[in-house]
Formats: C-alpha cells, sequence, structure tokens
C-alpha cells in the first residue's frame, strides 16, 4: 500500500500550497491569517504521517497491549501537539496586529493600507 | 479499511480548503478553517496521534475559530476583491510544490517500520520510558521528562504571546466597563445607557442558550480536570486541559458578557495565574537543580526516581495547564472586550 503513503504526502502538499498561495497572494490580513493556519495544519499533517507505522497503535501502554505489539513514533506526536498550541498564540499576536492596523487605518487591506502609507 | 478512512478524509480536507481560497466571505472561511481542523483532528487519529488530535481539536476548532471571529467582528467581514490577477503568485507556489513532490520521492513508504525516523530516539522512548520515566502515556513522557526543556520553551513562547496581546490591545475599557455593571461613576451619561441597554440586548435574547450553557460549563471543567490529570493514562495533559477549562470560561463569556466573565475571572487573576503556571514549572527545574540533579532531572524529587518523576510531571503539566488556560483567555479577553471599529 506504499502508494497510499505518497498520497498522503501529496495532499499535505497540496494543502501547504493551498495556504500558501492564500498567504501571498490575498491582500486581506484576516484571509492571510486564515491561508498560514491551513498552511500551519498541513505541516502537521505531513509529520504525524511519518510518524505512523503500519499495524502500529497509539504510543500508550495499558492492559491490552501484548508483548511485541508495534506503535506509531510519538516523538512527531510531541513535537506538533505544543506546535499547535504555539501556533495558536501567534494566530493571535497576528490578530491583534490586524486589529490595531484597522484602527490606525481603516481597512485591514493591503493595497489600501499602503496607499495610505504613501499618500502621507 | 483504514486506507479508505485515510483517503475519504484528505479528499474532504482538499474540497475545503479549495472553498476556503475562493470564498470572499470571511466568516465563512472561518468556519471552514474549523472544519478543516476537525478534519485534520479525525484523520490523526487515524494515524495514532490521539494527544494531537485531542489538541488540534480543541485548539484549532475551537479556540482559534473563536480568536479568529472576534478579530473579524472588529474589522470587516468582506474581502476585497484583488486589483489584479495573482499568476505570479500562482507560478510561485506551483514551483514550490513541484519541487516539494519531487523531495518526497525520496522519503519511506507511509507506515514504514523500518524508515529512519522510527530507528534512534523513537525506540528508546517507547522501550524504556515506562521504567525510566513511569507514565503508560509514552507522549506525556517525552513531552514533560525527556523534552522537558522544549516544553518550557513552548510554555514561554505562549506566555510571551499573551504579553504581546496585552500590550498591543490591553483592556482600555475600565471606565466604560465600571458604567455598564451601574456603578456609582458620577457622569452617568446617556451615551453609557446606550451602551448598557445595546450590551444587555444580545445576552437576554438567548434563553435556550443561556439554560443549556449553565448546564454545560461545568461539565466541561469538570472534563478538563480529567484531562489533566489523566494525561499520564490516557491522550490529554496541560495543554490540552488549559485549552478546555479556557474554553468554558469563553462559552460563560459568549453566551453572557465578556464584562460578567471579568468579573468571575478577572484580567488581574489571569495574569497571576499565567506567571504562577510558568513559575511552577521553571521552579521544579530549579528545585531539581538545588536537589542535586540536573535542571528538570525529576529523578531526585522523591526518594525512588520514578516517584520523583510522577511528581515533576505532574507539577509541570499543572504548570503547563495554568499557563495555557490564563493566557487562552487573556486572548479572548484582550480581542472580545475591544471596541468595535467599522465593521
Amino acid at each position: 500500500m506504499s502508494w497510499v503513503g505518497h498520497y498522503n504526502y501529496w495532499v499535505a502538499i497540496f494543502l501547504m500550497m493551498s495556504g500558501f498561495y492564500v498567504v501571498i497572494s490575498r491582500g486581506n490580513l484576516i484571509k492571510k491569517l486564515i491561508g498560514l493556519n491551513v498552511f500551519s495544519t498541513s505541516v502537521f499533517l505531513l509529520y504525524i504521517s511519518m510518524g505512523k507505522v503500519n499495524g502500529g497503535t497509539a504510543p500508550i501502554y495499558c492492559e491490552h497491549i501484548h508483548p511485541g505489539q508495534l506503535f506509531s513514533n510519538p516523538v512527531p506526536h510531541v513535537l506538533i501537539l505544543t506546535a499547535i498550541v504555539v501556533g495558536v498564540a501567534t494566530t493571535a499576536v497576528g490578530l491583534a496586529l490586524t486589529v490595531r492596523i484597522n484602527e490606525r487605518y481603516g481597512t485591514i487591506e493591503e493595497d489600501e493600507i499602503r496607499a495610505k502609507d504613501d499618500s502621507l | 479499511m483504514e486506507a479508505a478512512v485515510d483517503i475519504v478524509l484528505l479528499s474532504f480536507l482538499c474540497v475545503t480548503v479549495i472553498v476556503i481560497v475562493y470564498i470572499r466571505k470571511l466568516f465563512c472561511a472561518i468556519m471552514l478553517l474549523g472544519i478543516f481542523s476537525l478534519l485534520s483532528a479525525s484523520l490523526f487519529i487515524t494515524m495514532d496521534a490521539v494527544d494531537v488530535a485531542f489538541t488540534e481539536a480543541a485548539v484549532g476548532t475551537g479556540i482559534s475559530s473563536i480568536l479568529l471571529l472576534s478579530a473579524l467582528s472588529l474589522t470587516h467581514t468582506r474581502e476585497r476583491r484583488p486589483s489584479h490577477q495573482p499568476y505570479l503568485a500562482l507560478l510561485v507556489v506551483a514551483v514550490t510544490g513541484a519541487v516539494l513532490v519531487y523531495g518526497t520521492m525520496d522519503l519511506p513508504p507511509f507506515g514504514d517500520p523500518d524508515s529512519a525516523i522510527h530507528r534512534h530516539m523513537a525506540v528508546r522512548f517507547i522501550v524504556d520510558s515506562p521504567q525510566e520515566v513511569g507514565p503508560p502515556n509514552v507522549v506525556t513522557s517525552v513531552l514533560a521528562s525527556y523534552r522537558g526543556y522544549d516544553t518550557l520553551g513552548e510554555a514561554t513562547v505562549i506566555f510571551t504571546a499573551g504579553i504581546a496581546l496585552v500590550g498591543l490591545l490591553g483592556f482600555s475599557r475600565r471606565k466604560e466597563f465600571k458604567v455598564r455593571l451601574g456603578g456609582v461613576l458620577p457622569d452617568t451619561t446617556p451615551v453609557a445607557v446606550q451602551v448598557l441597554d445595546a450590551s444587555n440586548a444580545p445576552s437576554t435574547d438567548h434563553l435556550v442558550l443561556r439554560i443549556v450553557g449553565k448546564m454545560f460549563i461545568p461539565l466541561i471543567m469538570l472534563f478538563a480536570l480529567y484531562v489533566q490529570f489523566h494525561g499520564d493514562y490516557g491522550p490529554g495533559g496541560g495543554f490540552q486541559a488549559g485549552v478546555i477549562f479556557a474554553s468554558a470560561i469563553m462559552l460563560y463569556a459568549m453566551i453572557f458578557n465578556v464584562e460578567k466573565a471579568m468579573l468571575v475571572v478577572t484580567p488581574t487573576a489571569l495574569r497571576l495565574l499565567a506567571v504562577l503556571g510558568l513559575m511552577l514549572y521553571g521552579g521544579v527545574g530549579v528545585l531539581c537543580m538545588f536537589l542535586g540533579g540536573n535542571f528538570l532531572d525529576y529523578n531526585v524529587l522523591a526518594h525512588e526516581p520514578l516517584h520523583g518523576q510522577h511528581l515533576g510531571i505532574f507539577l509541570i503539566e499543572l504548570g503547563v495547564g495554568i499557563t495555557v488556560f490564563a493566557i487562552m483567555v487573556t486572548m479572548f479577553y484582550a480581542l472580545g472586550n475591544r471596541k468595535g471599529g467599522s465593521a
């Protein structure tokens, strides 16, 4: 079933690129942050896909685990677990900046902000 | 079967993301982002990453959507049509994507147990962590003990983000806030009365929401505590618990008023809690040094190394939980309590 695996990676790359596209092509700051969120979630997807082991299970010991049971790799899980929470923190800071920009310029569109900057 | 679920979820993700790219209504885009997060959380479960799925469901679907929506209510709800066609952006994205796909050719097949990343530390963590650290949940062992420095760093990043948010937005409406609560400010102007009416109107309308919310909030809090203290044995831990607990407060704030929630959990208390959580984490590390071990080496905390590990993980998870809770609620207050812009 190796093609499924590469399918997984490819979809992660497609999602990542869609997020990237939103970030670089859209002028709206909130839309950019949405794109950034899509981007980061797809990076999470890529990492978790790499941690998966066929026939493995969640890396938690309990009485139902028989000897020789394979576990999926816990290391990417740990990295991504913390990355998610840090991601929301950065999103929040971005949103705060957006709100401040809106209060100052009355718009969150990049072109209009630049026009107002130039007219000063 | 697993592959089929995988493919269906991945296809849903693709459809969602395409709509996110095209849609101009930001409200819809945010809702779709929530769906996107929930779908990826389901996908994480099929790939055995239960802790990650838990966090993604709580953070991506819950907190991020709420924060985005509160920011949206302060700005404009519609995206303007771009003035030029973004062909260059499309080209850049296509080339980058092609290079990345080319890069995947060298990756080991999906789920291959012999691939390089499963060889080195992962084996040590899985095989030795029950004897070295203790908790049945290997993710907790790695998060809190083996990679304790890293988690301390992450908690600090979250703390810093909270400070940045308060610095950027602040709580500038304290005066008005007192008026709204029927405080005895000397100049009760008609403007203030108007604000009072406007702020009360939405909360009194939703009777069903209020009653159901009241029933749910204690259960959410109880669940958060369970997640916090059961994190060693099952999926969960400080990050998830903090976020879930914060979501209970946010629910309260949304159904009733941010002002009322601010009376229950005051911003000052939150700031103290955020610092307390981080100091608890750092303090455990320093205590380990005083007891003769390395920084965050929990073995020296008790007579038996395993007991020490247990105690250390309990304390630092508690620290993480408190900090995450306090910062998430602070962020919500900072965004939710700001006066609306030109929406």
